[in-house]
């Protein structure tokens, strides 16, 4: 993936030089292996810190928001959804944003590869052709990287931007379509079974809302956790208090989620909030065949009303 | 008291007899993680972790503590505190960093200005058994802010893994009444050699440097400098880095009331959060990233050390490690160093 790297830094190049853009962000070497990490580029100078690897996987449209500047944003699939809701939701106009899109062929979980090595530690990695070369104290391991993606990234059907102004080489395969199979599994179970794996999850929590503030549709300029007068929710760690967040935050998300698994990998405690909002996620797909962050024409289904919308799920929860 | 050999394959059975007399905290496995958590057999604990999720600052500052409660909003004698543990408590398989923090959390809540109850309750029984570091993580700085793998400060005894064994150091009379009659032989000078290695090994590993000298009067100068507001641009602005600090000791009190009862409850906060210095008035002096961020090295590395003489860092990497967008304090504190004093 080098070639996608230099590409994305000659549209960066040319938009700085020809002044379309103020600031171009995307993401640099983290200082970790397995990491990258989102940069802010202004000067043509610096257009090589730029780089695409699989270790891309923050969303950056996050730092969209409340910006005046005219922004080029590095965008993979799942970024460019959001984007979309942005926009929809009018957080950001258009033409504020050059869409650099980069096709992408799923980002790799490094927890996933840190877990299997336990007391090992990794001390380079690199990325060669579907192969990740971990290198640690007197050893080395090759990986083949699809069996290390995020499960977001698994679970994807939108790995090509949904919309772009300049595209980062060649478009991939897109999956048929995401089967829903987990949530449908889970739906088996009894409310008291389904309680509980929440409640256990959640449970984790230490507060630290890495999951609120790393998504991008988190945008709100005051979280109704940060209320005080009135206050709405217990600040305590105590399962009463965190399970509120974390449902209210569900529910804000309601037809907006684009499942790009920001809040899981921000996560320090390993919380599995997408049980959660892929419920959401196949609910609104299911009862208005919307698929949020996909059309800009489309309207959000809970931004408008229809007299035969469904509504079996008010009286029959 | 000479360092004893406590055999690997004999550490759950020593742990068992110690849970006689104590109420016993260890490394243990929740499914990926590793977190420190009260153990009822020595099987339990989970001693060959690089180091915890969560730093085992909880043994004396705990995230949530009911400070009371109280049943009449009229009757003072209606007030309960908490009451206190029953057995001591020994906090076993500690890494030397989280160790050598207590001491900079006792500068904080045990100081001169203050004492708090609540944490002196917790500290002044606590027995410390720490593990020497023999492999350091790459995001391992303590021998850049005062410590090493093999510190021994803050611990009562010190765990040095040679292989098959641990060599026992006693460090305080509390460990030596720990460690007594407890049939353990004494190191032989085979296994005081190999502890000598295996340290100057593992101190040879350390490849995180930070330089920390001459730091705190370069934050002063440089605190309007605009190379605040780039370092913390790509910042999230969570609670990681502070909640998972062991340093990190800000908190928040709050009453939950209902009818006449209720409690005060003291729980964690942080400074990169913006209510943390919201003003009643709706002004808040710390409104952005910037602000927030540069809070945070300045308590540090500036402001605990005018206080208390040390920096409030001990160099864990846990911020290094889990940092969502990779905001690394190595690098940081580095760009930092390296700035010019900037024109006022």
């Amino acid at each position: 993936m080098p070639d996608r790297s230099e590409r994305i830094r000659e549209a960066a190049r040319t938009l700085l030089r020809k002044n379309e853009v103020e600031l171009v962000i995307g993401f640099e070497g983290g200082t970790l292996p397995l990491h990258s990490t989102p940069c802010f580029i202004r000067k043509e100078g610096e257009v090589d810190r730029l780089v695409w690897n699989s270790f891309c996987d923050n969303n950056v449209s996050k730092y969209l928001v409340k910006r005046q500047e005219r922004i080029a944003l590095v965008t993979k699939g799942c970024d460019s959804r959001t984007v979309v809701e942005l926009i929809k939701e009018k957080q950001l106009s258009r033409e504020q944003v050059i869409i650099i899109g980069v096709p992408c062929q799923g980002l790799i979980d490094r927890r996933r590869i840190e877990g299997k090595r336990e007391a090992r530690e990794i001390l380079g990695a690199e990325e060669k052709d579907n192969q990740v070369v971990l290198k640690g104290a007197g050893w080395t391991d090759v990986l083949d990287r699809d069996k290390y993606l995020h499960s977001s990234c698994q679970a994807c059907t939108h790995r090509n931007p949904v919309i772009y102004d300049i595209l980062v080489g060649e478009g991939v395969e897109e999956d048929t379509g995401d089967s829903f199979s987990d949530i449908a599994e889970f739906g088996t179970k009894s409310p008291q079974e389904r309680w509980n794996y929440f409640s256990h999850e959640v449970d984790k929590c230490i507060r630290c809302y890495a999951c609120r503030n790393a998504c991008p549709l988190c945008y709100c300029g005051e979280c109704f956790v940060d209320r005080t007068r009135p206050q709405w929710i217990g600040k305590t760690t105590e399962i009463s208090d965190t399970m509120i967040f974390h449902l209210m935050r569900a529910f804000h998300m309601a037809g907006r989620c684009v499942d790009c698994g920001a809040c899981e990998r921000a996560c320090p405690m390993g919380i599995d909030f997408r049980k959660l909002t892929r419920k959401l996620v196949h609910d609104v797909k299911e009862l208005y065949g919307y698929e949020s962050g996909t059309s800009l024409d489309e309207v959000a289904p809970l931004a408008t009303f229809q007299p035969d919308d469904p509504e079996e799920f008010i009286l029959s929860p | 008291m000479k360092p004893k050999i406590l055999k690997k394959r004999d550490s759950a059975r020593f742990l068992d007899k110690l849970l006689r007399e104590y109420e016993v905290f260890a490394p243990v496995k929740r499914e990926d993680l590793v977190v420190f958590g009260r153990i009822h057999s020595g099987k339990e604990a989970f001693l060959d972790y690089m180091n915890s999720k969560m730093p085992p600052k909880e043994m004396l500052f705990p995230q949530l503590e009911i400070l009371f409660t109280y049943t009449s909003i009229d009757d003072p004698s209606k007030i309960e505190t908490p009451p206190s543990a029953g057995k001591p408590r020994l906090l076993f398989g500690t890494r030397p960093c989280d160790a050598r923090n207590s001491l900079l959390l006792d500068k904080v809540f045990d100081g001169e200005q203050y004492k708090d109850t609540y944490y002196r309750d917790r500290r002044a029984p606590l027995v410390v058994v720490g593990i020497g570091c023999i492999q350091p993580c790459p995001t391992c700085f303590c021998t850049s802010v005062g410590g090493g793998p093999f510190s021994r400060e803050g611990l009562d005894i010190l765990l040095i893994d040679i292989g098959d064994d641990y060599v026992a150091q006693v460090v305080s009379d509390r460990g030596k009444k720990l460690l007594e009659r407890r049939g353990l032989e004494d190191a032989g000078a085979d296994k005081l050699s190999l502890v000598k290695k295996v340290i100057r090994d593992a101190e040879a590993s350390m490849t995180s440097e930070v330089k920390i000298d001459g730091l705190a009067e370069k934050l002063a100068e440089i605190y309007d400098d605009p190379i605040w507001g780039l370092l913390t641009e790509k910042c999230l602005n969570c609670g990681v880095c502070t909640y998972l600090c062991p340093t990190c000791h800000c908190f928040d009190i709050v009453d939950e009331a209902r009818d006449s009862g209720g409690k005060r409850i003291r729980i964690w906060d942080t400074c990169q959060f913006p209510l943390f210095t919201l003003q009643a008035s709706g002004a808040n002096p710390r409104p952005t990233n910037k602000e927030r961020l540069r809070q945070r090295f300045m308590h540090k590395f500036k402001y605990f050390l005018d206080n208390y003489g040390q920096i409030g860092c001990v160099g864990c990497g846990r911020c290094v490690r889990e940092c969502p967008v990779n905001v690394d304090i190595r690098q940081v504190l580095t760009v930092l160093s390296n700035r010019l004093e900037v024109a006022p």
